[in-house]
This record gives C-alpha cells, structure tokens and sequence, in this order.
C-alpha cells in the first residue's frame, strides 16, 4: 500500500513559527528569564564579590559561566508550562489527528527553547561587558562554549518536556525546574570548592555543573581546560539521551 | 449501493480495569449526520479518540474511510478532521494565523486564501487579527470548527460542540453542521443534549454501559417503543424520553 508522505522538516518549520510567536508575544518571558541572573551578576560582582577570593583579578569573568546556566535552568520551565498547556488544550490532540509527523511536535518546542535561550543569554553577555566582562579567547573557543551552552539547554529542555508530558498542573510543570536553579550555587560558579566542608565540596566537584562551568570558564579565558570539557560533554549528552528517551515515552503514552 | 463512511465491528476498550466499551458495533454512511448519543463517562469521547487515531482499540475491527485505524492510520488522518470537547485553539495566535498554520499542516497551496475564505464564512473576519485569548465562547467554538474544515476533510468529528454553548451559538454551530452536511461531509456528533441529535442527525446511536443499545433513524427510534402512552399522550414522544426509558433512567438527568 502507498504510504502517506510525511514532511517533517516543513511540519517542524510550522512549529517552530508558531512558538516563537507564543515568545515575541510574551516577551515578558525573555526579560524575566534575564533579569534574575543579571540581577545575581549584579549582586555578587557589586556586592559580594569584593570578599570572595578567587584568584582571577575579575569577578565577572569567573562568574559568568554559572550565571549563563542559570539563565538556562530557569528558562527551561516555560518549556514545560508550554507544552502541559498544549496538551490539556487539546492542541496536541488537534495536532495528532492530522496527517502530519507527530515528533515535530515535540521537537518544535524544543528547538523554540534553544533559540529563546540564546537570545537571553547574547543579552546577559551584553551586560556582563558593560560590567567589565573581557574575554581574550578567539572564535573558535567561543564556539565551542555556544556548542556547551546549546547542549545543555538541550538536554534541561527535554528534562523539561518530560516535566511538561506528565504534570496534573500548571504548578508541577514549572516547579521541577527549582532544585535545578540550585545546582550552581553548590558548585565552583561563584566561589572555589577548596573553601568548602569536605562532603559539601565532593558533591560540588561531581556534580554537572563544576565540570560545565570550568569548561567554559577556561574556554573564555584562554586557559588549557583539562578533562573538565570532556566531562561536561558527557554529562550533557548523557542527561540529554535519557530525557528524550523519558520524554519520547510520557509523549506517546499520552497519544 | 450506499457508501459507508465509518465502520464499527465488536470495538472494545478498557482503562486498565475498566472496560470502558464493551461491545461497540455501528455504521455510519457517507454525507450523513450521525449522532452519538449517552450520559456523561458513557465512552462517547473515547469512541471519538479511537476513530480518530488518537486511541489504539484493544479490539475489533474498525474502518474510516475504507482504512483501518490501527494499521495505516496516516491514510485515515488525512480524511478526517477532529473538533474536541474544548475548542482547541491557539489563543496566543490570532484567528486568521491560526487558520494559515493548520492550512500549512495540511499542505495546502495557498493558506492564506484558505483562511480567508473561512474566516468569511464563519464571520469571523472582523475578529481576523486579534488573538483568540480575546474571542468569545462562541466565536472560539466558531473559529475551531472552521479549524477543523481546512483542507475540506470528508469526515468531521464534533465531539460535544455544543457544550458549555449559550443557546445562540448552539443554534449557530446547528446551522453550520447542517450547511457542511449538506455539502457532502460525513459527520460523527457526539452529544448529550437531546434536542441537538434530534434536530441535527440522520441516524442516532445510544451508547449505554459500553454498547450501542439502540440506533436508527428517529422515528425507528420511536417505533421501538411500544405504543402504550397513546391513549392519553396526544403529541409525539420526544427523544429524550425514549432515551431515558432505553438506558431505564425515570428521572431527567
């Protein structure tokens, strides 16, 4: 029997104009996404910074990784509250009983969070020069840090849809995103792990986040970077791959 | 010959425990209004679901339009449209862009002609360039149903679309059915108010406890019934009282 002609690429054109019009309407999303890490930039260099030692001579060069991953981790909750509101408004449904391919749905959302992200987060490296930011890396390292940074919304925004598939409420899709915003804190991204307790500190230095803000820390400075990108480059593949994998299944189980 | 639009053969599905639909048998033909009728929780939303892709059935055998539903889903999706219990819209889009996207799902060759036109013909063309937040109950119902006829699909399921409707759109979106019907599109209703099967359908199913325990046209319907109120009810049963002495409920619901 012929099959019907599926075209993905077009389908997923259509999703993406559709939700990045859902963000150019509400671009109060963008802004709040901002003003939080921009007001914590504002706060640790301006307030804080002068009593943390961390042996750079700027506070705004070393601060800015984390800043940019928490930009990332609080965006990725408007991915979730998008897509529960997709599907307890029956647009999903609408979507799936039309002869189109049924993943571009997803996938639509998932690359309008990539796109978004990178908007705030050419807006928090606008301010962060104004700060003071100054980097002496050339293009390629910056590439390899925007390679980082789309990688790991990637993978938070599949941890999102998993959020977003399977949430009873507005509440619970956003509300996962919380101990995500955390994670920076628990790490080398405003302060060096050497001063922290011994159990604090191991945590620290496990968990994703170290590895990726090293990672881009030596990246914009020029520094030799170690094992940290390597590292970083398998915890976010890792993290992406098991989310699609969760989110793929909570996508069909709701079909 | 007549043709069949949609098949139904021993159709059963259950939600884990419980079996939702039973024993599910029906037909329906081609350019005809057929109305589903049942209480709430009766299985009428998921008899929709199931015919329109969205659902696997556990079994039986069901076709739309002339395709299985399980095994080339694709062919039947592209014969069908579907409107839900709640309008399905993107209120962040206006109407007329949310028209041109389903017209670019659709493949059309030219959506923007396509949302135009139905715009027109729902009246909606004042409201074209305002977001569908801002619409009305009726206007958002209008606006889905027009949703749902780009492309011209042959078979249109409303389920409830009348719903939570003032009395003034219901009657609207009546006249709606009855202009697409008239145009040669088949349509699967599913309702719980009465009046509307007995104004709008052809042929009318009752869904009770996961079987269709009666269908035909109304007045089948109402020949079922044994003729004893006759001697002291002078005008014609109504439909609701047939439907309500068929699944044994005395009370109105």
């Amino acid at each position: 029997m012929e099959t019907v002609k599926k075209h993905f690429f077009s389908d997923l054109a259509v999703m993406l104009g559709r939700s990045m019009r859902h963000i150019s309407r509400s671009m109060d999303t963008i802004i709040t996404v901002c003003i939080t890490p921009i007001a914590m930039m504002l706060l640790f260099v301006y307030v804080f910074g002068g009593a943390i030692q961390t042996g750079s001579d700027n506070y705004v060069n070393y601060l800015l990784p984390g800043i940019l991953l928490i930009a990332i981790a609080s965006s990725i909750s408007y991915t979730a509250y998008r897509l529960f509101l997709d599907k307890q408004r029956g647009i999903i449904e609408r979507f799936h009983s039309m002869p189109i391919s049924r993943s571009a749905v997803l996938w639509g959302h998932v690359i309008t969070s990539v796109v978004s992200n990178i908007i705030s987060i050419i807006v928090i490296i606008l301010v962060a020069l104004m700060m003071g930011f100054r980097s002496s890396s050339g293009v390629l390292p910056w590439l390899a840090v925007a390679g980082i940074l789309v990688l790991f919304t990637l993978a938070l925004t599949w941890v999102a849809a998993i959020a977003g598939l399977s949430a009873k409420s507005v509440e619970g899709a956003s509300a996962f995103s919380y101990p995500l915003i955390f994670l920076p804190f628990i790490s080398s991204a405003f302060v060096p792990t050497n001063s922290m307790p011994t159990v604090v500190r191991v945590f620290a230095e496990n968990q994703p986040v170290t590895s990726i803000v090293e990672a881009i820390r030596a990246l914009m400075s020029g520094q030799p970077m170690g094992n940290d990108i390597w590292v970083a480059l398998a915890w976010c593949i890792g993290i992406m791959l098991v989310a699609y994998v969760f989110a793929m299944k909570a996508y069909k189980k709701r079909i | 010959m007549k043709e069949i639009a949609i098949q139904v053969k021993a159709l059963q599905k259950s939600y884990k425990q419980h079996q939702v639909l039973k024993d599910v048998n029906l037909e329906v033909e081609k350019g005809s209004i057929f109305a589903l009728l049942g209480s709430n929780g009766a299985g009428k939303t998921t008899v929709v679901k199931i015919l329109s892709t969205l659902l696997q059935p556990d079994s039986g055998s069901i076709t739309v339009n002339g395709f299985d539903v399980t095994l080339s889903p694709d062919h039947v999706r592209q014969a069908i449209s579907l409107t839900g219990q709640f309008a399905a819209v993107d209120e962040i889009l206006t109407g007329r862009e949310n028209l041109i996207m389903i017209a670019k799902l659709r493949y059309l060759q030219n959506p923007r002609q396509v949302a135009d036109d139905l715009l027109r013909r729902f009246g909606l063309t004042e409201a074209a360039d305002r977001k569908a937040s801002t619409y009305s109950g009726g206007m958002r119902r209008r606006l889905d149903i027009a949703l749902s006829l780009v492309g011209k699909p042959q078979i249109v399921f409303l389920d409830e679309p009348t719903t939570g409707l003032d009395p003034e759109a219901r009657i609207e979106v009546w006249k709606m059915v009855k202009e697409l019907a008239a145009g040669g599109t088949t349509i699967f209703l599913t309702t719980q108010y009465l009046e509307e099967a007995e104004q709008l359908a052809d042929r009318i199913a009752i869904l009770h406890e996961g079987r269709i325990i009666a269908g035909g046209t109304l007045s089948e319907l109402k020949k079922l019934f044994p003729q004893a109120k006759v001697e002291y009810v002078e005008k014609q049963l109504s439909l609701e009282e047939i439907f309500l002495a068929i699944i044994g409920k005395k009370e109105a619901i």
